[in-house]
This record gives C-alpha cells, sequence and structure tokens, in this order.
C-alpha cells in the first residue's frame, strides 16, 4: 500500500459541504469558550494597568488589597522567573511591567479574589506610583532625531548606524538594479502611504482558567490559537517544567492571529500558585484594545516604473512599522510581500522595525501584507490611469507564474495568480454598469502560507469509527475539512469520524494555528495518519488471508487482494477488521509527526464597487467580489466563508477602525461603540469564485486560504474609493473625516 | 454589601437566586445559574453577544441588573430549541455555515427569532438592519443573512 500518493480527482467526500461537528454544540449555546470554565472553589482574577503611555514604576503598594478577607493574592513582576532571555523576557515584560510602563494599558500587578467584583475592586485598591516619561506613538515621530527613547539597547545588528535607537531591526531584499530599470520606464510615480493600526476585533475576549499547585504541577483551560505555545510559554515565565503543565485548549471565539499569543494565562497560574486554587481570568473589551495585540501601523514610500504599454521596469518600496514597545512588527512580511505579485527585473525593498508607546503587535492575518498592497496597488492603479491601461489586463502582464523569481527571493512553484485575475475579468462584476457617483478598484493579494511542526494520532474503534485528535485549535472550521480528509482515506462516512482538538498532554508539539496551516498541515497529517492506519488494516486482512501485505489494496473502505494473482478473497471492511482488532494484534490506530514545508503561496484578486458621498464623505461598499487560489477546496462553504471574513474585515480597515491615541499617548477609543467594525447593515454580499490550482506540497493540492483573503482589500477599496471621489486617499483608514480632508485639499489646489 | 434576593423564570424554569446590586443580568446567567450560552463580548452594549429576551423584549444582558429580572421572563439562547429539535433558525445556521468561530451565534439567534417573531417577511434590508447591533466578526454576515431570509421563507410556508 503506497503512502505518498498524490490524489486529484474521483474525490468522494473532500469538495462536499457536510455540516461542522460542532454545529450543534455552537447553535445551542453548549460550545464551552475561554470564559464558560468553572472549577470548584475558584477565585477571580483582575489586573491592575497602567494609565501613563510610558512611565517609570516607583513603587507598588499592595496593603489595602491584601488587607481585605476577600481577597487570597496579588501578584507582581516579583512573582515571576528572573533572568529570562530573548524572546521569553520580551514575553515576561509585555505579560507583566518590569520597571517601566510601555504603553498605556501595561499590566502592573494582578489580584485575585473570591468574585469578580471583589477583585476588580480590590485592584482599585493598588496603589502604584509613576514617573512619566516622554513618550511616542506614531511611526514616523519614532524614528525621528528628537524621539525618546523607548528601549535603549534594543536593535539588533541588522540595523545600520546612523538610526534612532527605536529602530530596533532592519531589512533589504530584492533583485537587478532598480536605478537601470526606472531609466526604461516611460512614466515614474513616486508616493508615500500611511495606515494606521487596527485591531483583530474577535468577539471573545481572552479567558483562562488556571492551576498550579506547589508541586509544579498546573492545568490550563483558556481560548488560543496554540496551546502548546502557551504550555511553552508559561513553563518559561512561571519556571516550571513544560510536561508538568497540560494545557487545553477551549472553543476559540475568533482569533485571526491575535490569540497566538500569550497575555493572561502566566499571571493567573502565578496567581493560582500564590492563592492555592484555581483562578479564572477574563479581560474586559477595554482591556482587550489597550493590551492585546493590534496591527502595526506603517508609513510607505512607494516608486514603480512602467512603459507606455503597461510592462513594470523597476519597483522600489521602503516600509516602516510601528510595533509597539517591543522588537516584531512584522517589515519583513510587509516587504516580502509588497511586489509578489509581479515578474519584476528590477525590485528592491527594505524594511523598518520601529519601537514606539503601544502594545506588542501581534499577528492579524497575513501579518503586515495588506499595507504593503495598498501602498503598491494604489501607484500601479495611478500608472494605469495615466497611460490610458486596463488595470485588470496590466496586472495579467506583469503577473508571477511558475517558475518567476519572485521579488522576495525564491523561484515560484505552480501558483494561481494568472487564473485568479482571468476569473476576475472573465467575471459579470468587472464589465457591470457604475452608477452616478460610484468607483471600481481592484487588486491583487499574496500570502506565504505556512507549514510547521504537526502531530495527530487516529484511533480506530471497534464498531468501525474513527477518532482524530490533532493539536490544532479550530479557528475556521477545520473540524469538519479534517474529518472530510480521514473519511476520503478510510472510504467510511464524515458522519463516522469525530475530530478533537486533544490537550498538551496527548500529542507531541503542534506549532499555532496560524500561518493559514491548518487545513494544509493538519490536513497532510490527518491524511498521512490515515494512510498508516490503512497499512495496518491491510496488514490484519493480509495475516487473516495468509498472503503479502503487499498483495492487499485498500479501496472505498474495504481490504482486497490486489489482484488474481493475490488470490482470490472476499473483501473485508474496515469495521469487520476493527471488530476483532483485539485479537488480532491489539489496537490500531494512525500517526503522524513532521514539519510539512510543501505550504503553497497563494494569491488573490478583488473586485470592489464603491460609492462616496462628497457632502459627508461617507464610503459605502455596494459591490464586492472576492476570486482566491485555494489549491484544492476541502469544503467549499468554509472556504467561501473564509474568502467573506477577510473581506469584511478588510472593509473596516480600509473605512473605519483605527487605534486613536490622544497626545498624552492614551488609546481614546477602546470599546466597539468607538471602534467600529462593520455591522450587518454596512456590507453588501460578498460574492467568491474558488480558483483552484493544487499545491504540488499537499496530497490533495491543499492551499491555505484564510489570510490571503485579506491582503486585496485595504488597496482595492482605496481604488474604488479614489475613482469614486476622484482624488487619491494615501492614508488608512479612509474615514470621512479624511475623504472630505482629501477632498478639500484637492478643491483648494 | 448585602445581596439583592430575585426570583424570576428563565427559559420556562422558575429560578431564584441572590445577586449583588452591581451585577448585571448577564453576570447572573453566567455566574449563578449557569447558562453560559450568553456571552459577553464588551459589556457596554455594543456587541450583541450577549441579547436575551425579557418579556419577548430583545436587550443586551450586560446592560440590564440581575435584579431588574424580578418577576420578569428571560429567554436565552437555552431557551431556543424544543427539547431535542433545534428550532428550524438554528438548523439553517448549521447548514448555511452561518457561523466560524460561533461565539456571536448564540446572540444573532436569539436577536434574529426575535425578529422574525415580529415579522416574519423581512427583507434583506430589514435584516441587516435589526442585526446592526450584533457583531460577527468572522462570517461578513453573508451567510448569516441568507440563512436568516431562507428560514424565514421556511416558516412562512409551514405556517
Amino acid at each position: 500500500m503506497a503512502m505518498d500518493h498524490d490524489k486529484t480527482n474521483g474525490f468522494k467526500v473532500v469538495g462536499t459541504r457536510p455540516n461542522r461537528p460542532d454545529g450543534v454544540d455552537k447553535v445551542t449555546g453548549r460550545a464551552k469558550f475561554g470564559a464558560d470554565a468553572y472549577a470548584p472553589g475558584m477565585l477571580h482574577a483582575a489586573i491592575v494597568r497602567s494609565p501613563h503611555a510610558h512611565a517609570r514604576i516607583l513603587s507598588i503598594d499592595t496593603s489595602k488589597a491584601e488587607a481585605l478577607s476577600s481577597v487570597k493574592a496579588v501578584v507582581t513582576r516579583a512573582d515571576f522567573a528572573e533572568g529570562l532571555t530573548g524572546e521569553n523576557w520580551n514575553i515576561l515584560e509585555n505579560v507583566m511591567a518590569g520597571d517601566t510602563a510601555l504603553y498605556d494599558g501595561h499590566a502592573v500587578a494582578a489580584v485575585a479574589a473570591t468574585t469578580p467584583l471583589a477583585a476588580r475592586d480590590a485592584a482599585k485598591l493598588i496603589k502604584v506610583e509613576y514617573e512619566p516619561m516622554p513618550h511616542v506613538t506614531d511611526v514616523d515621530k519614532a524614528m525621528a532625531a528628537d524621539a525618546p527613547i523607548i528601549r535603549a539597547g534594543a536593535a539588533d545588528s541588522s540595523v545600520p548606524s546612523g538610526l534612532h535607537a527605536n529602530v530596533v531591526r532592519y531589512h533589504e531584499s530584492g533583485h537587478g538594479d532598480v536605478a537601470t530599470g526606472f531609466d526604461e520606464a516611460d512614466v515614474v510615480i513616486e508616493d508615500s502611504f500611511k495606515t494606521e493600526a487596527t485591531h483583530q476585533g474577535y468577539i471573545e475576549p481572552h479567558a483562562c482558567l488556571a492551576q498550579l499547585g506547589p508541586d509544579g504541577k498546573g492545568e490550563v483551560w483558556c481560548c488560543t490559537q496554540g496551546h502548546f505555545n502557551v504550555q511553552k510559554v508559561c513553563a518559561a515565565l512561571l519556571g516550571t517544567d513544560s510536561s508538568q503543565l497540560r494545557v487545553t485548549a477551549s472553543e476559540i471565539g475568533g482569533g485571526f492571529g491575535g490569540k497566538t499569543v500569550v497575555f493572561i494565562e502566566p499571571v493567573a497560574l502565578a496567581l493560582s500558585r500564590k492563592a492555592s486554587r484555581s483562578v479564572k481570568l477574563v479581560m474586559s473589551r477595554s482591556e482587550v484594545f489597550r493590551a492585546t495585540g493590534p496591527t502595526a501601523s506603517t508609513s510607505m514610500d512607494i516608486k514603480i516604473g512602467m512603459t507606455r504599454e503597461g510592462r513594470i521596469t523597476a519597483a522600489e518600496g521602503i516600509f516602516r512599522l510601528q510595533g509597539g514597545a517591543f522588537p516584531g512588527a512584522p517589515m519583513e512580511f510587509t516587504a516580502m510581500c509588497a511586489f509578489a505579485p509581479y515578474d519584476l527585473n528590477n525590485v528592491r525593498q527594505i524594511g523598518y522595525d520601529v519601537l514606539s508607546n503601544r502594545p506588542k503587535q501581534a499577528a492579524y492575518r497575513a501579518p503586515g501584507s495588506p499595507m504593503a498592497a495598498f501602498a503598491v496597488e494604489s501607484v500601479v492603479d495611478e500608472l494605469c490611469k495615466k497611460l490610458g491601461l486596463d488595470p485588470l489586463e496590466v496586472r495579467l502582464m506583469n503577473a508571477s507564474k511558475e517558475g518567476t523569481k519572485a521579488s522576495y527571493g525564491p523561484r515560484f512553484d505552480r501558483i494561481g495568480l494568472v487564473e485568479t485575475l482571468e476569473a476576475a475579468r472573465d467575471h459579470p462584476h468587472y464589465s457591470a454598469p457604475l452608477a452616478e457617483g460610484q468607483g471600481r478598484g481592484v487588486s491583487c493579494g499574496f500570502w506565504f502560507n505556512h507549514g510547521g511542526e504537526t502531530s495527530v494520532s487516529l484511533a480506530l474503534s471497534e464498531d468501525g469509527t474513527a477518532a482524530l485528535s490533532v493539536g490544532t485549535p479550530d479557528i475556521g472550521g477545520s473540524r469538519a475539512a479534517l474529518g472530510q480528509m480521514v473519511a476520503e482515506e478510510l472510504g467510511i462516512p464524515y458522519e463516522k469520524i469525530r475530530t478533537t482538538i486533544a490537550d498538551t498532554a496527548t500529542l507531541g508539539y503542534n506549532e499555532i494555528s496560524h500561518g493559514s496551516r491548518v487545513t494544509y498541515a493538519s490536513g497532510l497529517a490527518a491524511i498521512k495518519a490515515s494512510r498508516d492506519a490503512v497499512q495496518k488494516l491491510c496488514a490484519r486482512a493480509a495475516a487473516k488471508w495468509g498472503i503479502d501485505e503487499e498483495a492487499v489494496v485498500w479501496e472505498d473502505g474495504y481490504a482486497k487482494p490486489s489482484g488474481p494473482n493475490a488470490g482470490s478473497f472476499e473483501p473485508i471492511s474496515l469495521a469487520e477488521i476493527a471488530s476483532t482488532m483485539g485479537q488480532t494484534g491489539g489496537p490500531i490506530a494512525g500517526h503522524f509527526e513532521a514539519t510539512p514545508e510543501g505550504a503553497g503561496v497563494s494569491f488573490a484578486t478583488h473586485i470592489v464597487d464603491a460609492e462616496v458621498d462628497d457632502e459627508t464623505g461617507q464610503t459605502k461598499v455596494v459591490r464586492y467580489t472576492v476570486v482566491q487560489d485555494a489549491g484544492k477546496a476541502i469544503h467549499p462553504t468554509y472556504v467561501e466563508g473564509q474568502f467573506q471574513g477577510g473581506a469584511a474585515q478588510g472593509i473596516g480597515w480600509a473605512l473605519n477602525e483605527e487605534y486613536i491615541y490622544g497626545e498624552d499617548g492614551r488609546l481614546q477609543n477602546s470599546i466597539f461603540l468607538d471602534y467600529r467594525i462593520p455591522v450587518a447593515s454596512d456590507l453588501p454580499m460578498i460574492d467568491t469564485v474558488i480558483v483552484e490550482v493544487p499545491n504540488p506540497g499537499h496530497p490533495y493540492g491543499v492551499r491555505g486560504v484564510g489570510e490571503t483573503s485579506i491582503c486585496p482589500p485595504l488597496a482595492a477599496i482605496a481604488n474604488a474609493v479614489s475613482n469614486a471621489a476622484g482624488v487619491r486617499l494615501k492614508h488608512l483608514p479612509m474615514s470621512p473625516p479624511r475623504i472630505r480632508e482629501a477632498l478639500d485639499q484637492q478643491a483648494n489646489g | 454589601m448585602s445581596m439583592i434576593h430575585v426570583t424570576t423564570n428563565v427559559n420556562g424554569d422558575d429560578v431564584e437566586f441572590l445577586c449583588d446590586p452591581r451585577e448585571t443580568l448577564l453576570d447572573v446567567l453566567r455566574d449563578k445559574l449557569a447558562l453560559t450560552g450568553t456571552k459577553e463580548g464588551c459589556g457596554t452594549g455594543d456587541c450583541g453577544a450577549c441579547s436575551v429576551t425579557v418579556d419577548d423584549r430583545l436587550v443586551c444582558s450586560c446592560l440590564m441588573l440581575g435584579a431588574e429580572a424580578e418577576g420578569k421572563s428571560v429567554t436565552t439562547v437555552e431557551g431556543i430549541a424544543d427539547g431535542e429539535n433545534l428550532h428550524p433558525l438554528q438548523e439553517k445556521f448549521i447548514e448555511y455555515a452561518a457561523l466560524q468561530c460561533g461565539i456571536c451565534t448564540p446572540g444573532i439567534l436569539v436577536a434574529t427569532k426575535a425578529l422574525l417573531e415580529k415579522n416574519p417577511d423581512p427583507t434583506e434590508t430589514q435584516v441587516r438592519y435589526w442585526l446592526a447591533g450584533n457583531l460577527c466578526r468572522c462570517t461578513g454576515y453573508d451567510k448569516i443573512i441568507r440563512a436568516v431570509m431562507d428560514t424565514a421563507a421556511d416558516m412562512r410556508k409551514a405556517s
């Protein structure tokens, strides 16, 4: 029985649209999310946070809080591990401030008490004495000569000399000679763009229930995209052994990258260790905005040269990203994604990672890529306009394809950009007439996708059913897709498979559910684990028949002799073999542990029609079409859901959402009323076209789909709005005041 | 602080509880009555994840005090199905994949059921504006709106 064959057609379950296994739980309120766990005798925690953007912590007086009978533990930085280095130190510094509060909302102390109200009351009694220091929250200002230094010595060796100490990492890449390329151009456009920070805006605030005993053994229940990472980080921050800490991932109420990071779990564990009781810690919405991981904000310069015919001769980009008070803004992704859709002879990109007094940025769906697309695709659109060329035809003329040397280095394998562009061009949306006051925009987008460490286990039951255990929290319906792949391989009905997100004690290490990796990597693992189980099933049949294992094949849920030479035997079903497995050699299970490295990159093309009210500056998206390469859509409905969700988040980012900091460096809009994400009445239906250009790195051709969908919208909407308003918008979000300002500036010449 | 004794009805069950005067109906449902289907997304009435009906009126349970439930009749997501038979909206939400993470789903189901009881034949625009107080970050609302429109059509045919 061959293990490594690819399957590209003749699917029975893959490509169908069965109901999700967690559907009933989620429509009845039974599904247990982060805040839905309760333990006997548990305490409730609250965190004391800095009201200053940047301040030295002079003293923390916890005596009044500790004097309350309801208060069972108070922790500060002194209650965590000492001597940490590298990223562990950075995480601890963010989880609980040391000498200095680095942003508005930075945790300074925490308290555990008998009720949530008692904990909140006690937190108010903890007196922290601060010495405010100068602060900076804007990326360009943070790089200026007179900017306050946020953390001296934080820069790594990549940073060229002469830059401000707040520039902590530097990236440069590209190929060819851009100066020569610009000389060959008939038109060169150079412009600058900015995007403000946004939040993933998951509706479920971070929540956990934790217990840690004096024996160093502990349990954590939490909403996370990666419980194995929670285990690793908590063990380091608490100074305990990873294996003694068992972490279970709850149902997760949205993440989009924002729950790849550890914020509250170590705090709950430290409180539990001190109080010798379980501790529940749930963030408020305001804490989520102030003190989790929003995106980086950006400042970008783009220069592109084009011939009269539309061929791009050279492209150059400078990308400055502030990612809060810690290194890690994804500027290299911004730089590397910027020109990836284009087949270029001359390209150069530079990135700066800049510190500011804001919370440490976290991943948000294709981190760094949407901003780059906004800037680059805006300039491409201006070039098309200036030269009177069709924007999709120009993108087709310059599109990356198999064999193209990517702007970020490697040569592309099989990719589907051209197919998405052609599907977009041929879609009725692209040729539909526009009404008065409307504009149309298009954009491409690119994301790498990721494989990562993966471990799964597939156990067969005596009744012929199967239990798949995976270690990647289900953030988009992956339990359904993984079950479909197992059903396809085993040849039993989808309903006979139960997929569980297993805890950290059950499987080998699994990387976080990030990088659009789950359907790709856990899917590949589920297929390989199924084939492992099938091989064992075939061996049992071979033993029963007294023939070689190689003479048995697996077809549609049955072991069969491979041909007339193998002998003549009645096929045996999975259920029949499983029913006697105890007597024929013991339990049958399949496994897979490896790091799949063939995650195929992914491209999308979006078309959007927008209507701008000149008087108010209000924009309405009236029509939206997503075209994206999924490689192979395992569950097409959930693939559509990823396309639509990414587009909707992109619409929010483009038009409304932004972190607004006051002169005092404090966040001014930390609730959903003021940080307005798209509501149902803001949006049209979102049409989707699934393109399938198989990824050679997956047995069925799967490419990750979750992130690429947010790459084109910022640019596509900016192009639509600029066409509708008759003025180029260069600063996101294109909120009504910014559109009015742009119109006024144009009117005043 | 002394507790308030409250007698009320939740999903058809008579219940009593003691609550702090500052505790919201949401706090009480989740922490005292173990009805965790109702979710807290914001605590400020902006996200609708905590939607319940009180005497058939749709409210954000985070904006109402537990003590105010005295003598009222409260319905939460746990009270939507008829025993083991799911409500048509629940069936349709699963079929249409009108949920991804599912955290907003309880509130959206409660709100939508309230809409269809008032208006069995809403337009797409009416559904969108009725649900404008229920944030969903995963779906872009497309499949939610389609599920609601299709359920409404089915329920009209059945009645």
